[in-house]
């Protein structure tokens, strides 16, 4: 029987992967993917509370996440283009101009 | 009988979405990395409909599967970037892989910690009235959550600008 804890093991699971992604990548564009990632992981948490709470709270606050996705992804994906206009490449590794 | 098909459904999808994710982070070659992203959106829609939201797995699709994934692999082409993209010492990949399944484990001990979340059944949601699940999110959306709904759409507009404003020549 399906219940709360598959949902949220299964939210779980993918979030770490995109965790791991974001952490071990350094190609700027996989890290941005990943992030998306650790986003969708959330909305099934919050698709997952919503069914058990009987509320459509859950589900409404999934599309104010989905907005924040696309600002975020159209933002990051500019600044990407911009960066690589100037350095000729998108590894994390080889954008240490501020020392970080 | 539908518990059963309920169950496959769950494991087929969620199966194939770690599968799918695993594959995300760890091809080379970042058009791979965009299509694998494409299936696992796929099944957290198809996860979506099991948990009684219609509504946002078809969002879902188009927003993530239509703009979003449409926009990566705009980028991917324009730049074809010739960078491996892992970190060069596997020392750091360990150590990365190592950090976020502590977090991992974390997050199942917390969950594990609590009986409640073991043994309730996911019910649906509750609707009397027989209105839909679009209906229901509309009067929720419209009613208590207009003003964050109106925030959400400057901020869309305000990316937007920002975005056309940074990636423009000068």
């Amino acid at each position: 029987m399906l219940t709360l804890a598959h949902y949220l093991v299964l939210s779980c699971i993918i979030f770490a992967i995109g965790m791991a992604g974001v952490l071990v990548r350094r190609n700027l564009i996989v890290m941005f993917m990943s992030l998306e990632l650790m986003l969708n992981a959330v909305n099934i948490n919050l698709a997952a509370f919503s069914n058990y709470l009987q509320s459509m709270t859950g589900q409404i606050y999934i599309v104010f996440v989905m907005a924040v996705a696309a600002a975020e992804a159209a933002v990051g994906l500019a600044l990407i283009i911009t960066m690589f206009r100037n350095k000729q490449t998108i590894n994390a590794d080889e954008i240490n101009t501020m020392r970080g | 009988m539908n518990a059963i098909l309920a169950n496959i459904g769950f494991w087929v999808l969620g199966i194939t979405a770690v599968v799918s994710a695993l594959f995300l982070v760890t091809r080379e070659n970042p058009v791979h990395s965009a299509l694998w992203m494409l299936l696992t959106f796929f099944c957290v829609a198809g996860i979506f409909v099991q948990l009684d939201a219609e509504f946002i797995a078809a969002i879902q699709v188009m927003v993530y599967a239509g703009a979003i994934l449409v926009l990566y692999m705009f980028v991917v082409m324009l730049l074809n970037p010739k960078s491996k993209g892992f970190i060069k010492m596997p020392f750091k990949v360990i150590l990365g892989g190592i950090v976020s399944f502590i977090v991992f484990l974390q997050i199942i001990m917390t969950l594990m910690g609590a009986d409640i979340i073991k043994t309730t059944k996911l019910t649906g949601i509750n609707d009397p009235n027989q209105l839909g699940n679009v209906k229901l999110f509309c009067i929720d959306l419209f009613t208590k959550y207009i003003v964050p709904f109106e925030i959400v759409s400057i901020m869309l507009l305000v990316a937007m600008i920002g975005a056309i404003v940074i990636a423009k020549k000068d």
